[in-house]
C-alpha cells in the first residue's frame, strides 16, 4: 500500500533506487498522453451516477490534492463529466469510510459500522449509483456500508469502469457491477 | 463523560507524550494543543467508546495513561489524519494513537489484525493471507492463459514474474489472487494496452500491510525492506502501488 511503503520507508532509513508512485497519476497520465482511449459514449444515454471515495492512504496521508484531481480526471472521463457527483467534505479533506487502520479485521464490527454512517449518509446524499473506491479495505467498508444502512449503492474498482469504457470488460470480469451494468458493452458477447 | 472524578496528582507524568514527542519532530506539537475541538467535531471516531481525539489527547497531556490503555479506542481511530488536516496546530494525534497500540502486549491486540500480520511473516510473499510464492505464481500464470485463450485481442498479454529491468514493480492486493483471481485481469489489460514495462515480483508482492496497523514496527520494516529489496534487484525504477 502506498502510504505503508513511503512511511516504512521513511521510518526505518531503508535506502532505495525506486521512485514510489500510485497508479491513478498514470492513468491520468496514459490518458492525457491518448494511450489510452476511454471515453463516456457508453454512459451518454444511460446516464448513470457515480461518486468517488478519495482514499485517505493515497490522498491525504500521500500525494494530497493532485492525486485527487487525477482521480476525479480519469473517473469524468470514463463516466462522462455530467454523471459524476461529489461528496462533501472531500479530498484532502475527506472522511474516513472506516475500512482504514485494521479495522475491517479488529473485530470491532459495530463500531466499524457507527464511524462509516458518516460516509454512508455522504454517499447517500449524491444520491450515486455506483462509488468508485480505488483501495481494498475502502472497497469492502462501503459496500458493507450499502448493505448495512440500505443505501443499495454499488462500489467499483476503478480498473473496472476504464475497462468497461474500453469495451474490453468481460463477463467475469464484473464481480461488482449491478444490475444496470452487467449487460453493456460485454467484450467478446 | 465519564461519571467518575478523576483525581490527578503531580505524580502523573504521560510516558505516550514523552516517547512521541521524542520521535517527532517539533514533537509532534502535541504541547500546542488549544482545545479548540475541530479534530474532534469533524472525526467519523468520536463517541465511540465514549472517546475523542480531543479527549485522547488531553489524557495523554494530563497522564492518565493507564485510563488511556483500558479504554479500546485507539482500535477504532483509523488512524486517517483528517484531525491533522484540520487541526490549526497540525498536532500529531496519530503518531500517539500509533504508539498506543504499540503499548499494547502484542499477543492482546485484536486477532484479526494480529492474524493478518503473522500471515504476512510466514513467507517472502509478504501477504496478509499467507499465500506462497509458488501459489502466486501459479495463479498468475493460469488466469493469464485462460485469458489469453478466450479473449483474441489479448493473446499477447503479459504478466510477467521478476522480469529484470522491467520500468514498474507492480504490487498486488491479495484479495485477487486468493479470493477473485479475474480480478486481477483487467488492470493487465490496460497495462497491455498502454505497452507498460511492468512485473510483479515474486517477494513482497502481497499490498497490504497489517503489521503496520498493528503497530508493530519490526515487522512493518521487515515487509517494507523485502519489498524494497526486491524493486532493487529487478533494477525497476517506480514502485507502483494500486492503492
Amino acid at each position: 500500500m502506498t502510504f505503508s511503503v513511503l512511511a516504512g520507508l521513511k521510518k526505518f532509513n531503508i535506502p532505495h533506487k525506486f521512485e514510489v508512485k500510485n497508479i491513478y497519476e498514470y492513468y491520468a497520465k496514459w490518458i492525457r498522453e491518448g494511450k489510452l482511449k476511454v471515453n463516456s459514449d457508453w454512459n451518454k444515454d444511460l446516464k448513470i451516477k457515480f461518486t468517488v471515495q478519495d482514499p485517505c492512504q493515497i490522498v491525504r496521508k500521500s500525494y494530497g490534492d493532485p492525486i485527487a484531481e487525477d482521480l476525479r480526471y480519469v473517473v469524468k472521463t470514463v463516466v462522462g463529466e455530467e454523471n459524476f457527483i461529489e461528496m462533501t467534505p472531500n479530498r484532502s479533506n475527506n472522511y474516513c469510510c472506516g475500512g482504514g487502520g485494521g479495522f475491517l479485521q479488529s473485530g470491532y464490527k459495530k463500531a466499524r459500522l457507527e464511524f462509516g454512517r458518516l460516509k454512508d449518509n455522504q454517499i447517500q446524499a449524491t444520491g450515486a449509483d455506483y462509488c468508485v473506491a480505488g483501495c481494498h479495505n475502502c472497497h469492502a467498508q462501503i459496500h458493507e456500508l450499502s448493505e448495512h444502512y440500505g443505501g443499495g449503492y454499488q462500489v467499483v474498482h476503478l480498473w473496472t469502469i476504464i475497462c468497461l469504457a474500453l469495451g474490453i470488460l468481460g463477463e467475469n470480469e464484473r464481480e461488482y457491477l449491478g444490475e444496470d451494468l452487467k449487460e453493456v458493452a460485454v467484450y467478446g458477447a | 463523560m465519564s461519571e467518575n472524578v478523576v483525581k490527578l496528582s503531580s505524580k502523573h507524568k504521560s510516558k505516550f507524550m514523552h516517547k512521541v514527542m521524542e520521535l517527532l519532530p517539533e514533537g509532534g506539537n502535541l504541547n500546542l494543543c488549544l482545545t479548540c475541538g475541530a479534530c474532534s467535531s469533524g472525526c467519523p471516531a468520536t463517541g465511540l467508546d465514549g472517546m475523542d481525539p480531543r479527549k485522547f489527547l488531553r489524557m495523554a497531556a494530563l497522564g492518565l495513561d493507564d485510563e488511556i490503555l483500558k479504554s479500546d479506542w485507539a482500535w477504532m481511530c483509523t488512524m486517517c489524519q483528517r484531525c491533522i488536516y484540520v487541526c490549526p496546530m497540525e498536532i500529531d494525534i496519530p503518531q500517539l494513537v500509533y504508539h498506543v497500540r504499540a503499548s499494547w502486549p502484542r499477543e492482546e491486540r485484536p486477532k484479526g489484525i494480529l492474524g493478518s500480520c503473522d500471515m504476512a511473516l510466514k513467507n517472502d510473499s509478504c501477504s496478509a493471507m499467507g499465500a506462497s510464492p509458488e501459489d502466486f505464481t501459479f495463479v498468475v500464470e493460469d488466469v493469464l492463459e485462460e485469458y489469453r485463450e478466450l479473449q483474441p485481442e489479448f493473446k499477447d498479454m503479459q504478466a510477467p514474474i521478476d522480469k529484470q529491468g522491467a520500468f514498474f514493480l507492480l504490487n498486488q492486493n491479495s484479495r485477487e489472487p486468493v479470493t477473485e483471481p479475474d480480478e486481477m485481469v483487467p488492470l493487465w489489460k490496460i497495462l497491455h494496452i498502454v505497452a507498460a514495462d511492468w512485473t510483479y515480483g515474486s517477494k513482497g508482492w502481497g499490498g497490504e500491510n497489517y503489521c503496520m496497523f498493528l503497530a508493530d514496527n519490526e515487522a512493518w520494516e521487515h515487509i517494507t525492506r523485502t519489498a524494497a529489496k526486491q524493486a532493487d534487484d529487478l533494477g525497476c525504477k517506480v514502485f507502483l502501488n494500486t492503492e
